[in-house]
């Protein structure tokens, strides 16, 4: 299921939109995954406070949402643009990659509900490609 | 038997009491088959699926999706026996439909993001688990009596 470039335009349309919000997507999509998901939780247990619109929450939901810009700015070759992220997930964070499936669904679910008018099926399609893409990008040193 | 708390209850009856079906079942349907093309495979009959438009506008799956949304009324009046109300409509998934049962957890994601896009920010986390718990029950379900 590789990006076509009708995708990857498609994908690139939809980020111009929703870049200027991109601190609050990842926020709110990072606080709602601790709460739909629980067990997301225990990869930060390091954290005091886990809640919806948290300090540890926002700081974090920013960072992820760097990583997604990143990868749209290298979509053309993810692996390659990803390649310290990747080595970052695999060693040191390990996170199990059943979880990069979970955060994506919250940040659709986010992106439809600040963005109902943009996110036709169509740039759903794309944008959930995209991100198993990354997905895949950022497990690739995982064995 | 799946446990409810009263929140969750309120949160469910009132998503389906305010429901435009008529809106929102076409509109679950096709972006399902849209986002996921293998899912067209079970529709053969319905006509032009050709690309997104044909699928939006297919009058055919519009009232498909109305029916299937219609379905999920029945988990909504017995939500403390979801399992057994299912039995029948799962035996016949399986037996007649031949519908891969993961295709419902797609349905699902789907119809969470209609959902979503319908409320925009009064999709709470809260209401979003609540919301998600319920179809995850209901998929369960109708996955139970494959053989």
């Amino acid at each position: 299921m590789s990006l076509s470039s009708k995708d990857k335009a498609a994908v690139k349309a939809l980020w111009a939109k929703l870049s200027k919000s991109a601190d609050d997507i990842g926020a709110d999509a990072l606080g709602r995954m601790f709460q739909v998901y629980p067990s997301t939780k225990t990869y930060f247990s390091h954290w005091n406070d886990l809640s919806i619109g948290s300090g540890p929450v926002k700081k974090h939901g920013k960072t992820v949402m760097g990583g997604v810009g990143l990868a749209v700015a290298n979509i053309d070759d993810l692996v390659k643009g990803l390649f310290e992220l990747s080595e970052k997930h695999a060693f040191e964070l390990r996170v199990d990659p059943a979880n990069f499936r979970i955060l994506t669904h919250c940040l659709l679910v986010v992106v439809a509900s600040k963005f109902p008018a943009d996110f036709t099926p169509e740039a759903h399609v794309a944008f959930d490609k995209f991100l198993a893409a990354v997905s895949l990008a950022l497990s690739e040193k995982y064995r | 038997m799946v446990e409810w708390s009263d929140q969750e209850r309120s949160i469910i009856t009132s998503i389906f009491a305010s429901l435009d079906y008529e809106d929102i079942g076409p509109k679950a349907l096709s972006r399902c088959l849209i986002v996921y093309p293998w899912t067209q495979r079970y529709f053969g009959g319905f006509g032009n699926l050709y690309n997104a438009e044909a699928i939006k506008t297919n009058p055919m799956i519009g009232a498909h999706g109305i029916k299937v949304l219609h379905g999920l009324d029945r988990a909504v009046k017995n939500m403390d026996d979801i399992k057994n109300t299912y039995a029948e409509l799962s035996v016949m998934h399986s037996e007649k439909l031949h519908i891969d049962p993961d295709n419902f957890r797609l349905l699902a994601d789907c119809l969470t993001i209609v959902i979503a896009a319908k409320m925009g920010t009064a999709f709470t986390a809260d209401i979003q688990a609540a919301f998600q718990k319920f179809l995850s029950v209901v998929v369960n379900a109708l996955g139970r009596q494959y053989h």
